[in-house]
């Protein structure tokens, strides 16, 4: 698995595998939308932290006079670096191993959870410490380790907050959004050893509690793992963008450091770091700058980790890059400005969606890594607002992604059915009377028939209950009762023949 | 004189001919002359969202020969207006009909929304309305950012006699409509415009307009159930309204 610059590793590109990770879901989103929607506290929380974050968002990009050319920039820059992606990663692979690094690659989560576990063992420890990293927890490399004896810990306040409670992130940014401040305060009592037993739901308190708690494992564990936001092909160097400073502790402190990177984070040249970190913050954050940004190229003697490893994870990202549409979903850089400003996001929370990657970029992203028969009602998890594709930094057309995928979906679905179900026989019958003026007119008819369901209510004439499928919309509103006469009838009976004035 | 041709939309054709009703008796106000080709139907967008593109090819081909022959078309409805304009030629691409795309997209240039089209196209703001009830105004998702018609009906609204505008909190948000959307994801949908018709309630209008009646009809549904007094009124009616001249 792992190996010199340019010896042969290609392979039919595949779907993230089954059986590992979090990428898919146990339920559909419609349904595990329902515990978020039962929930009037969690709706609160929820909403109070997207608005927060979204605000401050909006006010950082104003201030920004050429933020469209910055989000230009970084489109071009992500799609120029697709485009030479596996030239771009052998530069990165032979730069990393000239200054010093090991280079790994990993097909699949399976493959990843292998290296690091090994890794870890080699050196014989039981402990890691972790940075906050999406890829890690794609393919839930926590539990992989926790299999071969090895603890993980999350250093990221917000992650570990999440660990503490045997939990999963709901946010890309803001893992533990789902939780108040009392809930918080709850999980770190029962699990945090010699805390102060009358410590307050103060975010302060909270947080020193968190800090010595994290400070003893700082000091004393040997390996620390971590993802990245950026790699740079032309020099070998990876860096982490964070708040913390915690990231910077695990980068430095250990001896060993093992990165698992998605093949998809890099950029080609260290100018162009200038362009995303100027995008980043402002759109995840909404910060100018964000406190800690921490680079590293391989190892150096007598300052920071003596061995460097770093994991180039697939797990479904060149099948994804092989659809001309969907590939655009790979140039995300996780600031999860489209999760705050999803009106179904801010409703459902992350956990409906069933995977890491929530919000609209989940939507798109995780059906593309997983293969969308694994995650058929992600692409359906939106109304096509819009609002993700005018806040994302690097540009990425979600909308157009999730209808592509929609396409995608009702293709599979027809090709692996013996019968048709009854949304296709529907959609065809519709589709064969909507293409013509005439046949519309005669569908129109018995769709008169309705006003007989309705009722005239203070003037005019509603319906309280349809059959189903309409029952869907009539549980909640009052559907219009068709009118007497349609337009089409008003117009042909009206002005038709020279009525016109 | 241009002559219009009007694509009412399946849903207004069907469910809200009084908007249909309005946009010609506006137009025709203006002294435009406006046709209504009896060959159309629909175009195509419910399909396409739903992942049903390849069906829309012979409704993509019937719009674009109903409107054909029209100097300019004028949609009711930003998202069927943005459908024409964004969706059907890419659809026709995918599906392998480039000839249709190009049909399609010499069509979708002279294809505008009503508001579009009395303020960019034509010029005009004031319609000789009147219309005597405190009005707020929804800016759908597809009138805001994708055909990105901006401040059109606010400002035709502004030239209403008697017409009081007031704001509506959190303006932006979507409705939670969405097409199947409402069926699919019905109780996601129904959070959503919950909280869109409180903000509608909370705005203290009498009535909510908008370009779109398929955004209209789900918000108004719900304030319909809630037994609440607002009505919604699509744009073009109010536009069309002479009430106590």
């Amino acid at each position: 698995m792992s190996g010199g610059v340019g010896e042969a590793r290609s392979y039919e590109p595949v779907p993230a595998p089954r059986g590992v990770g979090h990428l898919r879901g146990t339920d559909s989103f419609p349904k595990a939308a329902r515990v978020a929607l039962d929930d009037p506290q969690l709706r609160r929380n929820l909403g109070r932290a997207t608005r927060t974050i979204r605000d401050k968002r909006a006010q950082v990009v104003d201030e920004v006079d050429d933020w469209q050319a910055l989000r230009d920039a970084g489109a071009a820059l992500k799609e120029s670096t697709m485009a030479q992606l596996p030239e771009l990663l052998e530069q990165l692979e032979s730069n990393v191993i000239a200054q010093g690094g090991t280079v790994h690659w990993a097909r699949d989560a399976n493959e990843a959870n292998a290296i690091v576990a090994g890794l870890v063992k080699a050196h014989g420890e039981t402990d890691v410490i972790k940075v906050k990293s999406m890829a890690t927890q794609e393919i839930a490399l926590n539990e992989a380790l926790a299999a071969e004896g090895i603890s993980a810990w999350e250093t990221d306040l917000a992650e570990l907050i999440v660990q503490l409670g045997d939990d999963m992130p709901s946010h890309i940014l803001v893992p533990a959004i789902h939780k108040n401040r009392s809930e918080i305060r709850d999980i770190f009592l029962s699990e945090i050893d010699n805390i102060d037993p009358d410590i307050s739901d103060d975010p302060r308190q909270l947080a020193m509690a968190a800090r010595s708690h994290l400070r003893r494992r700082f000091l004393s564990t040997k390996v620390g793992i971590s993802g990245a936001n950026f790699a740079v092909a032309e020099t070998g160097t990876l860096s982490v963008v964070e708040s913390e400073g915690n990231g910077r502790m695990c980068l430095t402190l250990p001896d060993v450091l093992i990165t698992v990177m998605g093949i998809e984070k890099l950029v080609p040249t260290w100018q162009d770091l200038e362009v995303f970190l100027q995008l980043l913050p402002r759109s995840a954050t909404g910060e100018r700058m964000n406190p800690y940004t921490t680079f590293w190229t391989g190892v150096h003697d007598g300052d920071g980790p003596s061995e460097f490893h770093l994991v180039l994870l697939d797990n479904g990202r060149t099948a994804t890059l092989a659809d001309e549409v969907g590939r655009q979903a790979l140039h995300c850089i996780r600031c999860s400005a489209c999760l705050n400003v999803c009106p179904v996001y801010e409703r459902t929370g992350g956990h409906a969606y069933g995977s890491v990657y929530p919000g609209p970029i989940g939507a798109i992203l995780t059906p593309q890594l997983t293969g969308i028969e694994d995650n058929p009602t992600l692409p359906y998890a939106s109304t096509l607002c819009g609002a993700c594709y005018d806040v994302c930094p690097v540009k990425i057309n979600i909308p157009e992604v999730l209808v592509h995928l929609r396409a995608q979906k009702v293709q599979i679905k027809a090709d692996h059915a013996s019968v048709p179900s009854g949304e296709d026989v529907a959609m065809a019958a519709a589709a064969w009377a909507m293409s013509n003026g005439q046949r519309f007119s005669m569908a129109q008819r018995p769709l008169g028939l309705g006003r007989l369901l309705s009722r005239n209510r203070g003037g005019r004439r509603t319906i309280r209950k349809a059959p189903w499928p309409l029952s869907r919309w009539t549980t909640y509103r009052d559907s219009p009762s068709p009118p007497k006469q349609t337009f089409r009838t008003w117009w042909a009976t009206t002005r038709r023949g020279g009525a016109q004035k | 004189m241009t002559r219009i041709g009007l694509f009412a939309t399946c849903l207004a054709d069907t469910l809200f001919p009084d908007v249909a009703r309005a946009v010609v008796e506006v137009l025709e106000r203006l002294d435009c002359e406006v046709d209504f080709p009896q060959q159309q139907a629909c175009c195509g967008q419910m399909h396409i969202n739903s992942g049903y593109q390849h069906q829309t090819i012979p409704m993509i081909e019937n719009f674009v020969d109903s409107f054909d022959p029209y100097d300019v078309i004028v949609v009711p409805s930003a998202s069927c207006a943005a459908t024409i304009r964004h969706q059907q030629a890419m659809v026709a691409r995918a599906e392998g009909f480039p000839e249709l795309a190009t049909r399609v997209e010499a069509v979708a240039e002279r294809t505008f929304e009503f508001s579009e089209l009395l303020v960019e196209v034509l010029g005009v703001t004031d319609v000789g309305a009147a219309y005597p009830h405190t009005v707020t105004y929804h800016p759908t998702c597809h009138s805001l950012r994708m055909l990105r018609i901006g401040d059109n009906a606010v400002r035709l609204l502004r030239e209403v006699e008697g017409l009081e505008l007031v704001d509506l909190p959190d303006a932006d948000q979507c409705c939670g409509f969405g097409g199947t959307f409402a069926i699919k994801n019905a109780d996601t949908s129904a959070a959503m415009v919950a909280d869109k018709a409180d903000c509608v309630v909370a705005s203290g209008a009498g009535v909510c307009t908008a370009v779109d009646s398929s955004c209209l009809m789900n918000i108004g549904g719900v304030l319909e159930r809630q037994g609440k007094r607002v009505q919604t009124v699509h744009l073009a009616e109010i536009l069309a309204s002479t009430e106590g001249q």
